[in-house]
C-alpha cells in the first residue's frame, strides 16, 4: 500500500494493528491481535503476567518483531525496512519498567542525545528544550547529576522527560511504576496524568487501576496472548463481561 | 558518661566515636587483632629486618658504580656491579642505532612523552589540539626514527596530498559529491607526483636507519606503543563483528579470534620472520620489524576482542533497547551508548592485555631482534663481564616494572574518573 493511501484510510487512527501474530520459537505469544488507537486516546492494557501485554506494545516500535499481520503506526507500516522502523521510532516514545537511563551520561545529556543525533537539533536548542521538559517533570535541579544519584521515581520522571524531548506523537509505557517503591509511584503517575490531560496518545501497560479509572478512555484486558475484553473504564471495572476478566479483577482489586 | 536522651524523631547527626578511626585503629585491627595475628606480625617484621638491610647494602652501599671490568668491580666492593650497566647503558637504550643519529631517538621520545601527557592528562593546556597531535605524532616518529628518502617521500606525499585535497574540497565543485571526487582525484595525483619526484631526486633530510639496527628499550617501546594503540580499535571492531547479525562477518571474526588465540605468539613470530616470505611474491622485501608489529598487534587484538566482548555482554539489554526506541541508528547507538559503558567495564581487562603485550615483546628475541633482554644476554657473553646476570635481569625487570606499573596506575585513575553511580 502507498503511504498516502494508508493515511487516507486511517483518518485519525494513530496505531492500527490487524490480525497480528507473534511466536517466540514454537511458542505462540500473541494471537490474532486487532487494535485501533485513535489520536489522543489513552489506553490501559492489563492482564496477568505472561499474557503478552509488554510484547504487544513492544511490537508497536519494533523492539519485538511480529511474524504475521500488519502494524501501521502514524501512517507507516512496520516491515523489515529499516527506514520505516526508524521513522516509527522517531514518533513513538517509550518508557520502560527499569527506566533504562544511560548511566554514563548526565540527566541533561540523556535528554538531549536523541534530539541531537536523530532529529539533528542544535545542541543549545536541545538543551533548552530538555530543561523545559525537566521542569515539567519537576526535577530541573537534577539536570547535571548522573542517573545513579537519583531516586527511582526521579529516574523514571527523567525517562519520561527524555522521551518527550523527541516530541513524540505516541507514548508507550511498559509497566512504568512496577519497579518503584510505593511512595514514588504517585509522583510518576502524576506526571503521566498530566501528560494524558494534555492530549498525548498513550498506551500504558500497568497494574495501577486507579490510573486506569482516572485517565483511560479504554481498558484492554489480555490473557494468553489474546485481547479478551476491552471497554470504557467504568463499564470495564463495574461490569466485566468475560469470566477471566472477572477473575483477574477480583484478584487485584480485593486484597 | 550517660548517653544523652532525645525525644523520638529529634535525634541529630553526630560524628563517629573517636576510637573508630585513625591509624591506631588500623594497626590494632590489621596487625594485632589476635594472638596468631600478633605472632605473624612479629615473624614478618623479623624477616624484613633480616632481608632489607642486606638488599639495601647489595644494591646501594656495597655496590660499585664505576669500574673497567668485573674483576675490578669485585676487588672494589662486595655488592652489585652497576658499572657493567653504566657501561652498556647506551646499548640497552638504543640497541645498535648509529651513535651519530641517536639524537633522533631522544627527540622522538620527548615528543612521545609530550603527546602522552597531552592525550591522557585532562587538565593539560592545549588539550583541544590533542586529536591533531595524536594523528601527527606517528608520522613524525616514523620520519625521525626510520628516516631515509623513501620514508620521507611517502610522508611528504601524504601530507602534501592532504593539504591540496583539503584546498580542492573547499574551493572546487558545486555539490558535495563532485567536491568529494575532485578532492579524491587531487589527493591521488598529488600523492603519486610528490612521491615520484622525491624518490627520483633522491632527496633526503635524515639518513635512513635500517630497522634491524633497532634494539633495547627503544625497540620495546616501539613494539609496545604500536601494538597498544592499534590493538584497541582493532579489538573493538572484532568484538562488534563477532556480535554481528551478518553470518559472514560474524564467522570471519570468530575464526580469526579463535585461530590467533589458539596459536602461541612465538609461532606467529616465526611465521612473521620466515614463512611470510614464502607466501609473498618473490622479491618483495617486507621489513622484519613491520612484520613483527603486525603479528603482535593481531595477537593482542584477538585477546582484546574477547575482553571487550565480555564488557559488551555486561551492558544491560535495556540500554540498546532504549537507544533503539529513540530511533538511534546502530553506529551512534554503539558509539554513544554501548561502547562507553562496555569499555569502562573492560578497563581492567584491557590494561591487563596491554601489559601482557608489552611484556610479550621480549619474545622477539627468538627471531633475532634484540630487545633489552636480548641485549642483556648478549652482554653477559662478554668475557670481561661474565657472571653478572643478577644485575642485568634486575635492571631489565625494573624497567618493565616501572612502565607496567605506570599503565596500571593510570587505569585505576581512569576507573575512578569514569565512575558515575554509587560505588559498589
Amino acid at each position: 500500500m502507498s503511504t498516502e493511501k494508508i493515511q487516507q484510510e486511517l483518518g485519525d487512527v494513530a496505531i492500527k494493528i490487524r490480525q497480528m501474530h507473534k511466536w517466540y520459537g514454537a511458542f505462540h505469544v500473541l494471537k490474532d491481535i486487532n487494535l485501533d488507537v485513535h489520536s489522543g486516546e489513552r489506553i490501559v492494557v492489563c492482564g496477568p503476567s505472561g499474557s503478552g501485554k509488554s510484547t504487544m506494545i513492544r511490537c508497536i516500535n519494533r523492539l519485538e518483531e511480529h511474524q504475521k499481520g500488519d502494524i501501521i503506526v502514524d501512517g507507516v507500516e512496520l516491515t523489515n525496512d529499516l527506514k520505516n522502523i526508524e521513522a516509527v521510532r522517531r514518533e513513538v516514545g517509550m518508557v520502560f519498567q527499569h527506566f533504562n537511563l544511560f548511566p554514563h551520561l548526565t540527566v541533561l545529556e540523556n535528554c538531549t542525545l536523541a534530539p541531537i543525533w536523530v532529529r539533528k537539533v542544535p545542541k543549545a536548542e536541545a538543551e533548552a528544550t530538555a530543561m523545559q521538559y525537566l521542569e515539567r517533570v519537576k526535577i530541573p535541579e537534577q539536570a547535571l547529576k548522573y542517573p545513579g544519584q537519583l531516586s527511582g521515581g526521579q529516574q523514571q520522571r527523567v525517562a519520561i522527560a527524555r522521551s518527550l524531548c523527541m516530541s513524540p506523537k505516541i507514548m508507550l509505557f511498559d509497566e512504568p511504576t512496577s519497579a518503584l517503591d510505593p511512595e514514588m509511584i504517585k509522583e510518576v503517575l502524576d506526571t503521566m496524568i498530566e501528560l494524558a490531560q494534555e492530549g498525548m496518545t498513550m498506551i500504558c501497560v500497568t497494574h495501577e487501576m486507579g490510573f486506569a479509572k482516572t485517565v483511560a478512555n479504554r481498558v484492554i484486558f489480555m490473557d494468553e496472548g489474546q485481547i479478551i475484553e476491552q471497554n470504557e473504564p467504568e463499564e470495564f471495572f463495574n461490569n466485566p463481561q468475560n469470566e477471566r476478566t472477572q477473575l483477574f479483577l477480583s484478584q487485584i482489586l480485593n486484597h | 558518661m550517660p548517653e544523652q536522651q532525645y525525644e523520638p524523631g529529634t535525634h541529630p547527626d553526630l560524628p563517629p566515636p573517636f576510637a573508630a578511626s585513625g591509624p591506631v585503629k588500623w594497626v590494632r585491627e590489621n596487625l594485632f587483632s589476635s594472638p596468631t595475628n600478633i605472632a605473624l606480625t612479629v615473624l614478618a617484621m623479623f624477616f624484613l629486618y633480616k632481608i632489607i638491610p642486606g638488599m639495601f647494602a647489595w644494591t646501594f652501599t656495597d655496590a660499585t658504580f664505576v669500574a673497567a671490568d668485573r674483576n675490578e668491580c669485585r676487588a672494589l666492593n662486595s655488592g652489585a656491579c652497576w658499572a657493567f650497566i653504566a657501561q652498556r647503558w647506551e646499548l640497552f637504550t638504543y640497541g645498535f642505532y648509529p651513535e651519530t643519529e641517536r639524537w633522533r631517538v631522544i627527540i622522538t621520545f620527548v615528543l612521545f612523552v609530550a603527546t602522552v601527557i597531552l592525550l591522557l592528562w585532562e587538565k593539560c593546556p592545549g588539550r583541544q589540539y590533542r586529536f591533531i597531535v595524536g594523528a601527527l605524532f606517528p608520522m613524525v616518529a616514523l620520519w625521525l626514527i626510520v628516516g631515509g628518502s623513501s620514508t620521507e617521500a611517502a610522508l611528504m606525499a601524504y601530507a602534501a596530498a592532504l593539504v591540496v585535497a583539503y584546498f580542492v574540497y573547499q574551493r572546487f565543485g558545486h555539490n558535495l559529491s563532485a567536491r568529494f571526487w575532485f578532492s579524491l582525484l587531487a589527493f591521488v595525483l598529488v600523492a603519486i607526483g610528490v612521491y615520484t619526484l622525491w624518490t627520483a631526486m633522491g632527496w633526503s633530510m635524515l639518513e635512513h636507519v635500517s630497522t634491524d639496527k633497532f634494539g633495547g628499550f627503544m625497540l620495546t617501546l616501539i613494539i609496545g606503543v604500536t601494538g597498544i594503540t592499534l590493538s584497541l580499535p582493532l579489538g573493538i571492531l572484532l568484538a562488534l563483528g563477532r556480535q554481528s547479525n551478518l553470518p559472514i562477518i560474524k564467522y570471519a571474526c570468530i575464526g580469526f579470534i579463535e585461530f590467533i588465540r589458539g596459536v602461541p605468539l612465538i609461532t606467529l613470530l616465526f611465521v612473521a620472520s620466515t614463512m611470510l616470505s614464502y607466501f609473498l611474491p618473490p622479491g618483495t622485501n617486507f621489513d622484519l620489524l613491520l612484520r613483527v608489529l603486525i603479528m603482535v598487534t593481531l595477537f593482542a587484538s584477538a585477546y582484546m576482542a574477547e575482553v571487550i566482548r565480555g564488557g559488551l555482554q555486561a551492558v544491560p539489554k535495556g540500554q540498546t533497547e532504549a537507544a533503539d526506541a529513540m530511533g538511534l541508528k546502530y553506529g551512534p547507538a554503539m558509539r554513544l551508548i554501548v561502547l562507553p559503558q562496555a569499555l569502562k567495564i573492560s578497563i581492567p581487562g584491557i590494561v591487563n592485555t596491554f601489559i601482557g603485550l608489552y611484556k610479550d615483546s621480549v619474545l622477539v628475541i627468538v627471531i633475532g631482534l634484540l630487545d633489552p633482554l636480548g641485549i642483556g644476554q648478549a652482554s653477559l657473553a662478554d668475557t670481561k663481564w661474565q657472571g653478572l646476570s643478577t644485575e642485568v635481569y634486575l635492571f631489565v625487570a625494573i624497567f618493565f616494572f616501572v612502565s607496567c606499573y605506570a599503565m596500571a596506575s593510570y587505569s585505576r585513575h581512569l576507573e575512578d574518573k569514569l565512575h558515575t553511580g554509587h560505588k559498589r
